[in-house]
């Protein structure tokens, strides 16, 4: 379980995350999501002990990372950002160093390093120097020495970054495998990579936690105007333009002449549902409906809204 | 401490899976080597007192060579960070990357002894204490230098960087009892005691003074704190 309360860290003058609070149980896969520079690693450091917060708590199984930082450390799997490998190394001896430094060795060791080559695929590469290794396997490999020690916590910072589709497919496959016994914690600045892996997604912005919750919660919580496009043949200017007189509460984006049909764009709250209405008036103003088609919101939608900074409008 | 064995036999094998380790010990023998056999038999002494004047030499450069990716390296990898959040103490990692500079040097030093072997067969009347003594001072300084070193290391993630650091700070005890002259009669002793050459001559002479040993370990330890509360700093950053 970790726990975060009233969590902050400063960088000097720069506040990178502010008084952020959140709990996260066994056996939930979280996605934790934002810009860059939202404070993501920021937090991720301070939960496995790389950082001290500058005010705030963070407790991993109920003991304090600033006073049992070493207990701690010792059941979580912390993959940083960019992967940091020694690229001199062999596969064998990285593995094997980061077993001893967690007291795994004989035939511990064995059969740790049998299930992590199993589970990461990482057979073939075993005896090969790091830096010969693909970028993909190198994943692997950061991921084999997370979970060398089969910890209770796994905690990913942009594990699939830079991969290629293939692979990411793969990474998220393992690491839904991972997750239905263990507490797991995925960063990720890019909504999509990680949607469909987590159980609940955490999106961070300017040091802020700005929404909490399911991919369903975090839909039906964020209250957004439906756009719907309608398509239509033998459309006269005179039956637009009364279009919304007759339909009420739907505005009327913009309509668009294209090869003798008309495209119009409108937009409603999600409140009411006025397709049925819009059939009608076009049935009795004799449009021939080819298409009519409302864009529903999207996690992607609720992301980017909360994530834009508003400085952007200014 | 199994974890301090754990990073030294890491950082031994990175030394001897690089040509860094080579090519030290290579250039380190033929520098000594030449500037010992150049004299040996002109002053047609049977003592090695010009090996040990020549070594602290070699070592204000080569030290710091040795030392300078210990830690700077894992910073600009970013390694420090799967480091840092392993279940290991700051001072069993900079204990382990420390002893691992100093057998390196201390294996430099082995491949002198073949000095003292020409010595024992063309030599007469030979000092096997001072020898010994002057073995023992080189390996003292040695240890010093490279715990300046694994300081310097810790300051920078720039390799180039830390070496320069490094060999200042060599450079400024090395140079501290030849600037005596300067310093005003009052400081003189402090400034004689900071400096190392006063206790490796005294060593290499063949005393081996208590006083001269807590310095050494004095100094080795005031470096690796620094070291370690250098990198324990890092976090409140």
């Amino acid at each position: 379980m970790i726990k975060v309360t009233n969590l902050s860290k400063n960088y000097g003058t720069l506040k990178a995350v502010k008084n952020i609070n959140f709990e996260i149980n066994d056996g939930e896969i979280v996605g934790f999501v934002g810009p860059n520079g939202a404070g993501k690693t920021t937090t991720l450091r301070m939960i496995t002990g790389y950082l001290v917060p500058t005010s705030g708590e963070v407790m991993v199984n109920d003991m304090d990372i600033t006073k049992h930082a070493i207990e701690i450390q010792k059941q979580i799997g912390y993959l940083p950002e960019f992967n940091p490998l020694y690229p001199e190394m062999k596969v064998y001896d990285f593995l094997t160093f980061i077993a001893n430094i967690r007291d795994i060795k004989g035939k511990q060791f064995r059969e740790a390093l049998n299930r992590v080559i199993e589970q990461c695929g990482l057979k073939g590469v075993v005896h090969r120097q790091i830096s010969n290794c693909s970028k993909g396997y190198q994943q692997r490999i950061g991921l084999a020495a997370t979970m060398i020690h089969n910890p209770s916590i796994l905690i990913f910072d942009e594990p699939v970054s830079g991969l290629d589709p293939n692979q990411i497919v793969e990474i998220r496959e393992l690491i839904k495998e991972l997750g239905k016994e263990k507490l797991v914690l995925i960063s990720s600045h890019i909504l999509q990579e990680i949607q469909a892996t987590v159980d609940r997604i955490i999106i961070i912005h300017k040091g802020e936690i700005v929404a909490d919750g399911t991919s369903e919660e975090l839909i039906s919580n964020f209250i957004g105007n439906i756009h719907l496009t309608m398509e239509v043949r033998k459309a006269t200017q005179e039956t637009l333009d009364q279009l919304t007189m007759a339909v009420p509460k739907v505005n009327l984006l913009k309509t668009e002449e294209k090869n003798g049909s008309h495209l119009i764009q409108l937009e409603y709250n999600r409140d009411i549902d006025p397709r049925e209405a819009l059939f009608q008036y076009a049935v009795s103003s004799g449009w021939i409906i080819l298409k009519m088609t409302p864009h529903t919101t999207n996690l992607e939608d609720v992301f980017r809204s909360l994530t834009v900074s508003g400085d952007a409008y200014a | 401490m199994p974890n301090v064995k754990t990073i030294f036999l890491k950082e031994i094998r990175a030394y001897f899976n690089s040509p860094m380790a080579y090519i030290f010990l290579v250039i380190f023998a033929i520098i000594n080597g030449y500037f010992f056999t150049n004299t040996f038999f002109l002053i047609n002494q049977s003592d090695l007192r010009s090996l040990f004047s020549i070594v602290p030499i070699v070592y204000l450069f080569f030290i710091p060579a040795i030392a300078m990716g210990l830690i700077a390296r894992e910073r600009n990898l970013g390694t420090i960070e799967v480091i840092s959040t392993l279940p290991l103490k700051n001072s069993e990692y900079v204990i382990g990357k420390f002893l691992a500079a100093l057998s390196l040097i201390l294996l430099g030093l082995v491949a002198t002894l073949v000095h003292f072997i020409t010595l024992v067969n063309v030599g007469a009347h030979i000092d096997f204490g001072a020898v010994f003594t002057g073995y023992f001072g080189l390996a003292l300084v040695g240890a010093f230098y490279a715990s300046i070193g694994t300081f310097a290391s810790s300051v920078t993630e720039n390799q180039v960087v830390a070496f320069i650091i490094g060999v200042f700070i060599v450079l400024v005890f090395f140079l501290m009892d030849k600037l005596l002259l300067f310093v005003p009669v009052s400081l003189s002793g402090i400034v004689q005691y900071i400096s190392v050459d006063y206790h490796f001559s005294n060593i290499s002479r063949g005393v081996i003074d208590s006083r001269n040993l807590i310095y050494f370990a004095s100094v080795i330890g005031f470096f690796l704190f620094l070291t370690i509360q250098n990198i324990e700093i890092r976090k409140w950053r």
